[in-house]
């Protein structure tokens, strides 16, 4: 067998290889075929069986209908909103570790910055609901300055995906910048740039691949999300939630797919855009 | 790689096009007339042995085993009786009894009107023999061949209890207390941002009750026969009413978190949570507010591929009998459905309160039942908005 193996290194590459892609091309791409097809047909109302009949309504719906834009941009505007948010917070903290921090202390924070993804995703979403509440942690802390808490609503929500997929910017901004030679840090000064204008025209130019690839997790995983926004979002849902509602109550799983392309092509979208920033070889 | 990702978006893009160009008669497919077909189904003509196992699904607090409190435990007692295991599962909405039950995973299923009727237009529950059901004869006879559980004198299920959605409030914060529903529709309230309401599509139909009293020009008869101008009035109610909401909830652990809190502090739950509450020491309170309400009316029901049904008749034998339907009925804040099931109550005043067996009480309250094409108040110059239409404009309300 071995010698066989041997002898026909095709044979060996095939059998490597068979296995992964038929994952990436069943279960995977497959299961996205599948979900396009699906949204192509229609439901008994009544029942909520499925009828296998071709039909464009699902989509029609999802044009004609303002809810629908509305939940979208919605969900577009919170994505946007926490990638900026994590970008603003997670650049100083990779910089820091990646060229401040001693080495026993970059390891302590690489651990630190990753320890909260130990912890289940519903205990931090139910614990940002408790801080947030009335007369929680949040407004305690708050009102001294004669502010009170953001209560339940968008902020909240994008409160809770800001720091639930804070790690997600740190690590790929970490190690672009961790790939950033001392150099060229040191040239700039001694150039004459000061630290802010060695940051602007020397840092950030090189560190933006990163700050984009670690955008493509904070993004996706916001337009993708339904489970922070029921449970700090208030009245508000996301796209995620339309899905859900069709999936799990109205039982109209072509509408459900239909509204989950949504996302699919505003990932592709950005995908090809990120593309051109080179970011995608960050990843 | 790329090029098959660039192709995928391609075909999104051309699907989506091709989506906005299309035209064509609107898309709800309804059964003829608003009537639906209902599936031959045989049921079982006598019992056989137990299984061994069952699988339970159920509204919250309806199959309680002792894990939450060990005061409320009727699940034990039936394991240990019949020998059949029981696994339960609890759902949040109707419309989630109806998706998981389509599953095949579930023997039997409590199902509230508005749930019942689906499932046996779907073929998912078959007819039950009531003969094989010892406790059904003491039933109470209005429970019996509604429309909501049967077709054509043919019972689907049996009865377990009936109730209405009732307002609570906190009595700490809201003062004077509320006698309507007004309170939480009625634009300007001084609690707005902290009233919730039900997340259901079905929740339309206490904005329609709301409007069949305060708007009679309407001409609502009835909360689930809405002509589309009718349902336009709820729908205009209840954004407004959205403006004042700090959450909706179908999950009813986060509605009593939210009343212990205070985030929320007025809206409609059931009985159950508010006892619960209650029990927790929050100031809650909780009445049948003036104009009447939406209800539930229970059946249990038994799966038509079920493989444990001999185990299914037994749990429904069990959870219908005078004293566990007691048990369930008071722990729960319902009424019993079993006429014997006072005399084993606890509080002797329970049954008075929950008005069991008061039929002219009983027909107050308007129960969740599907709504159909065909409007149930015997309107036939209009076509009625089918539940699917509420399922768009409950989306629709919370934008």
């Amino acid at each position: 067998m071995s010698a066989i193996l041997h002898r026909r290194p095709g044979l060996r590459l095939g059998l490597l290889l068979t296995p992964p892609m038929l994952w990436l091309g069943v279960a995977y791409l497959g299961a996205l075929g599948a979900l396009f097809i699906t949204s192509l047909w229609g439901q008994n109302s009544f029942t909520g069986e499925i009828e296998r009949s071709w039909t464009l309504d699902n989509f029609r719906d999802l044009f004609q209908l303002e809810v629908y834009r509305t939940i979208t941009f919605r969900t577009l505007g919170i994505a946007a909103l926490v990638t900026i948010v994590d970008a603003a917070v997670a650049f100083p903290i990779a910089l820091y570790m990646a060229k401040v921090a001693s080495p026993r202390v970059q390891r302590l924070l690489v651990i630190a910055v990753l320890m909260p993804l130990w912890a289940s995703y519903l205990v931090k979403a139910f614990a940002w609901r408790g801080m947030l509440s009335e007369g929680g942690l949040v407004a305690w802390l708050a009102v001294p300055f004669g502010l009170d808490s953001p209560g339940y609503g968008l902020t909240a929500t994008i409160i809770t995906l800001a720091y639930l997929w804070l790690p997600y910017m740190i690590i790929p901004i970490f190690a672009g910048l961790e790939r950033l030679p001392d150099s060229l840090l040191e040239a700039s000064s001694d150039l004459g740039a000061r630290s802010g204008h060695t940051m602007r025209h020397v840092v950030l130019p090189l560190a933006f691949p990163a700050l984009v690839a670690g955008s493509i997790f904070t993004f996706s995983l916001s337009m993708g999300d339904y489970i922070a926004v029921r449970i700090v979002g208030g009245t508000n849902q996301m796209l995620g939630n339309v899905v859900y509602d069709n999936v799990g109550a109205a039982n109209n799983l072509p509408f459900a797919a239909a509204v989950a392309t949504i996302p699919v092509v505003v990932m592709l979208f950005y995908l090809a855009a990120v593309r051109r920033t080179g970011a995608l070889d960050n990843l | 790689m790329r090029k098959i990702s660039v192709l995928a978006g391609a075909c999104a893009l051309a699907l989506v096009v091709a989506g906005c160009g299309s035209s064509g008669d609107n898309g709800t497919t309804t059964t003829a007339g608003g009537e639906f077909e209902v599936p031959d189904l045989p049921m079982l003509d006598s019992l056989g042995e137990n299984e061994g196992e069952v699988s339970i699904l159920a509204w919250p607090y309806y199959a309680e085993d002792g894990t939450a409190d060990p005061a409320a435990d009727w699940v034990t007692p039936f394991e240990k009786a019949t020998g059949c295991e029981a696994s339960v599962k609890y759902f949040q909405t109707s419309d989630e009894a109806v998706t998981l039950f389509k599953t095949g995973e579930y023997d039997v299923v409590s199902a509230s009107g508005d749930a019942s009727l689906r499932l046996i237009a779907s073929g998912d529950v078959e007819p039950v023999n009531t003969d094989l059901v010892e406790s059904y004869a003491d039933i109470y006879p209005f429970l019996k061949d509604r429309e909501w559980n049967s077709i054509d004198g043919q019972m689907y299920g049996v009865p377990h209890g009936y109730g209405a959605n009732v307002l609570m409030w906190r009595t700490d914060i809201v003062k004077p207390a509320p006698t309507s529903w007004s309170a939480v529709f009625e634009p300007d309230s001084p609690h707005a941002g902290k009233i919730t309401a039900y997340d259901n599509a079905i929740y339309i139909a206490d904005a329609a009750l709301y409007l069949m009293n305060t708007q009679p020009d309407l001409g609502i008869k009835h909360p689930y026969a809405l002509d589309e101008e009718q349902l336009q009035a709820a729908i205009d109610v209840l954004k407004t009413q959205k403006e004042m909401v700090s959450e909706y909830w179908s999950d009813y652990l986060k509605e009593e978190q939210a009343f212990t809190t205070g985030d929320t502090v007025i809206g409609t739950t059931w009985q159950g949570i508010a006892n619960f509450l209650k029990g927790e020491k929050v100031k809650v309170e909780s009445i049948l507010p003036e104009e009447g309400s939406t209800g539930w009316s229970d059946t249990w029901m038994v799966g038509a591929n079920s493989e444990s049904k001999n185990c299914a008749y037994a749990w429904m034998d069990h959870i219908a009998s005078a004293e566990v339907n007691a048990q369930v009925a008071e722990y729960y804040g319902e009424s019993p459905a079993n006429s014997k099931a006072c005399d084993e109550i606890t509080d002797p005043t329970f049954c008075e309160s929950y008005h069991a067996g008061d039929e002219a009480y009983a027909d107050q309250i308007w129960y969740w039942t599907t709504p159909i094409e065909k409007c149930l108040d015997g309107r036939t110059d209009v076509k009625c908005t089918d539940y699917s239409r509420w399922t768009q404009a409950w989306t629709e309300v919370k934008g």
